[in-house]
């Protein structure tokens, strides 16, 4: 009996620890709640104009994670207005484009356009269509690093070649100190982060430097990392947390996990180098070209641009659609997405939100195209 | 536990009542029918699913092995998105290695002594919350394990990285380029923590279960406590350490999440411990799993049945050794 009532005492005070933990935990809770709620409010004002047309139902849709935070907010004022559930699982571009081509999921989004094989594997789920690219969401490429006492750190597409490829190990290189000829720079190793999974953000980085420099960067490029050397980390998370806590890292990373650090602006060939920002962005996919043809509005960025105040480490994620032949009972819901993420007020959610508008001329394209869904 | 068997009832005493025995055995209720099914079902069903998955796994891993330009058991790559693929498992079976090795080496030293603490030199008062502590230790998922290794205890590791290159550097194996410290290491030292717990409670069950007659024998001989541990108990406990121990490297042989956030994973083997580099298979199945073509999933289930054969292999060194020692240490592994 006695043991017994050791136990239940015991029983009680560990209770008693759990609630009490539980309430501080609450306690320190509170402040970010507030803050939250503030923008809520905040972009929910923008959803004023959203047209649901008949829109209802549930959409599921699937692929880049990049533009996971977009969508997200998008979702958020979207299902406020209309009432449709948007379940969008960020499980990346790949992955997105395969269900898209199963006809498992009413949009994708993807980091890069679709390839001639996934344009003809799309034609099995568009009946009398093919799946179209709809440049949505811009974003610009940060290179963060972490060099004591040097904020202003100016580099061109060589020399961040030769960084990420380990061919310049020190900060005081020469190469660097030519670019940068005010800055203090320290005697300190290099550490290039790099992302250890596949992922968008690494193909559009290495597509930047294969278009800029191809004779210091001689790998295929694509989703997985090809140089040698360097640190890994996972997701975009993982190497901005690395750049942080590493005197000496410089990494790539979606400018909204560079809030507070400091980034690289590139020397373009531009008279000022060009930092990376939401409108340093839509200014370089104002240069793009369209190269999709028909409906599908697939964006060729210029990589080499030398336009003031355009950042060329920019990408563009699609949502890709079916031109003809989208199920006919997911049709509105999906129109009337669309239809808010191309109008103003859909692209104003973007820059509060560290993505990059897309260009008034480019998306005045997207917006016919999506009228024309059928 | 020798004691405790010849002072119990055996259970297969003859019955002096044996009219009553034959009722029992000869008459078959319908529960004992049902009964009989379920469990024989779930025993069939077990095997079933088993080998569903097996041969599943293993067809998978014929297609992505049969499709592999390189050689699956020497490449230093991992490309499966290309076309034809070229990935090799040596960096991963080397990694795996080595990091439950360190753990290995760090851990059970360490889990060991504090059963004995727990068993033989703590006072009861004591020994209850440390051990209560120790459980905690084990329902922390690992996933914050990896967090909390990535957030504190890579930055702390710099000046044990500087202090280990400066004096045993020379050998090699603890030379650093002066890399952020997110390296075997510092991998082994986070799956060390997360295996104590498994390998603290199982020994200190086993310690536990010394006959107190071997102990007091030993006191009677005039032997201090230290030698008592040394003579009576470690002896009689060393199968099941190395149970517990086997138990605790199953854990880290499999460990995902922590070494996926801790690790800095290359394609290439590291012969320093600090050096970041390197890969496990769990860690390589996480990592690539998200952007894995067809192909590309064929070749981690490959991956994952090398990973099955190690922790078979390792499983089996342990039952042989239990095996061979039971003989004369009288334990209950």
């Amino acid at each position: 009996m006695k043991l017994q009532r050791k136990n239940r005492l015991r029983a009680l005070s560990l209770g008693a620890v759990a609630v009490s933990g539980a309430l501080a935990l609450t306690a320190c809770g509170s402040d970010d709640t507030g803050t939250k709620t503030g923008n809520g409010s905040s972009s929910s004002a923008a959803a004023g104009s959203i047209k649901c047309d008949g829109a209802k139902g549930q959409l599921l849709a699937d692929g880049s994670s990049a533009q996971k935070n977009a969508i997200d907010a998008w979702v958020k004022n979207f299902s406020q207005s209309c009432g449709v559930q948007i379940n969008y699982k960020g499980a990346g571009s790949g992955a997105g484009v395969t269900s898209f081509n199963q006809g498992q999921i009413a949009f994708a989004g993807s980091d890069s356009a679709l390839k001639p094989e996934e344009v003809v594997a799309s034609k099995k789920v568009c009946k009398g269509g093919q799946g179209i690219d709809l440049p949505m969401v811009g974003g610009p490429i940060a290179l963060g690093y972490n060099v004591p006492g040097v904020d202003n750190l100016v580099l061109d597409a060589p020399t961040l070649a030769k960084i990420f490829d380990s061919k310049i190990q020190k900060w005081n290189d020469p190469a660097i100190k030519k670019l940068n000829p005010s800055a203090k720079l320290p005697d300190l190793k290099i550490q290039p982060f790099h992302r250890s999974e596949d992922s968008g953000t690494t193909d559009n980085f290495t597509k930047y430097l294969i278009a800029t420099t191809p004779d210091n960067w001689k790998y295929e490029g694509g989703k997985a990392w090809q140089a040698k050397g360097g640190q890994a980390a996972s997701g975009s998370s993982g190497v901005a947390q690395g750049v942080k806590q590493n005197q000496g890292a410089i990494g790539y990373f979606e400018l909204s996990y560079a809030k507070d650090m400091t980034t690289v602006a590139i020397a373009t060939g531009a008279k000022t180098p060009v930092k990376p920002s939401t409108d340093s962005a839509t200014a370089d996919i104002a240069a793009a070209k369209v190269v999709g043809t028909g409906k599908d509005l697939a964006l060729k960025l210029d990589y080499n641009t030398k336009a003031e105040g355009a950042y060329p480490i920019t990408l563009v994620t699609y949502e890709i659609v079916c031109d003809k032949g989208n199920k006919p009972e997911t049709l509105p819901a999906t129109k009337a997405f669309l239809t808010y993420l191309a109008s103003e007020d859909g692209q104003k959610v973007l820059s509060q939100n560290d993505y990059a508008p897309i260009p008034e001329e480019i998306i005045a394209k997207v917006r016919t195209t999506v009228a024309s869904l059928s | 536990m020798d004691i405790s068997t010849t002072t119990d009832v055996p259970p297969s005493a003859p019955r002096p009542d044996a009219g009553e025995r034959r009722t029992a055995r000869g008459v078959t209720r319908p529960g004992d029918r049902i009964f009989l099914a379920l469990s024989r079902g779930s025993g069939i069903l077990l095997l079933v699913v088993m080998a569903a998955i097996a041969v599943f796994l293993t067809y998978r891993a014929c297609l992505a092995i049969s499709a592999d330009d390189g050689n699956f058991l020497t490449t230093f790559e991992w490309n499966t998105n290309t076309d034809p693929p070229v990935f090799g498992i040596a960096v991963l079976a080397f990694g795996t290695v080595v990091s439950s090795v360190v753990a290995m080496a760090l851990a059970l030293p360490i889990a060991v002594a504090i059963a004995l603490f727990l068993t033989h030199y703590a006072p009861r008062r004591l020994s209850g919350p440390i051990a209560y502590v120790i459980d905690l230790l084990a329902a922390v998922p690992s996933i914050v394990y990896g967090l909390w290794g990535a957030l504190i205890l890579v930055p702390h590791m710099q000046g044990l990285y500087g202090w280990l290159d400066q004096f045993l550097g020379w050998t090699g194996i603890f030379a650093w380029n002066g890399g952020a410290p997110r390296a075997m290491l510092t991998v082994g030292i986070l799956l060390a923590i997360m295996i104590l717990p498994i390998i603290t409670n199982v020994s200190r069950e086993v310690f536990r279960q010394v006959p107190r007659m071997h102990e007091e024998a030993a006191l009677a001989l005039g032997a201090t406590r230290w030698e008592v541990v040394r003579m009576a108990v470690l002896p009689f406990g060393r199968s099941g350490v190395i149970s517990a121990a086997m138990l605790g490297l199953g854990r880290a042989l499999g460990e995902t999440m922590a070494v996926a956030t801790v690790l800095s994973p290359s394609y290439d083997i590291q012969a320093s411990l600090l050096d970041p580099g390197g890969g496990t298979f769990a860690q390589n199945i996480a990592s690539k799993f998200g952007e894995a073509s067809v192909q590309g999933r064929d070749a981690l289930i490959a991956s994952g049945l090398v990973l099955f054969v190690i922790t078979l292999l390792v499983n089996g060194a342990a039952r042989a050794i239990i095996a061979r020692r039971k003989e004369y240490s009288g334990a209950n592994a």
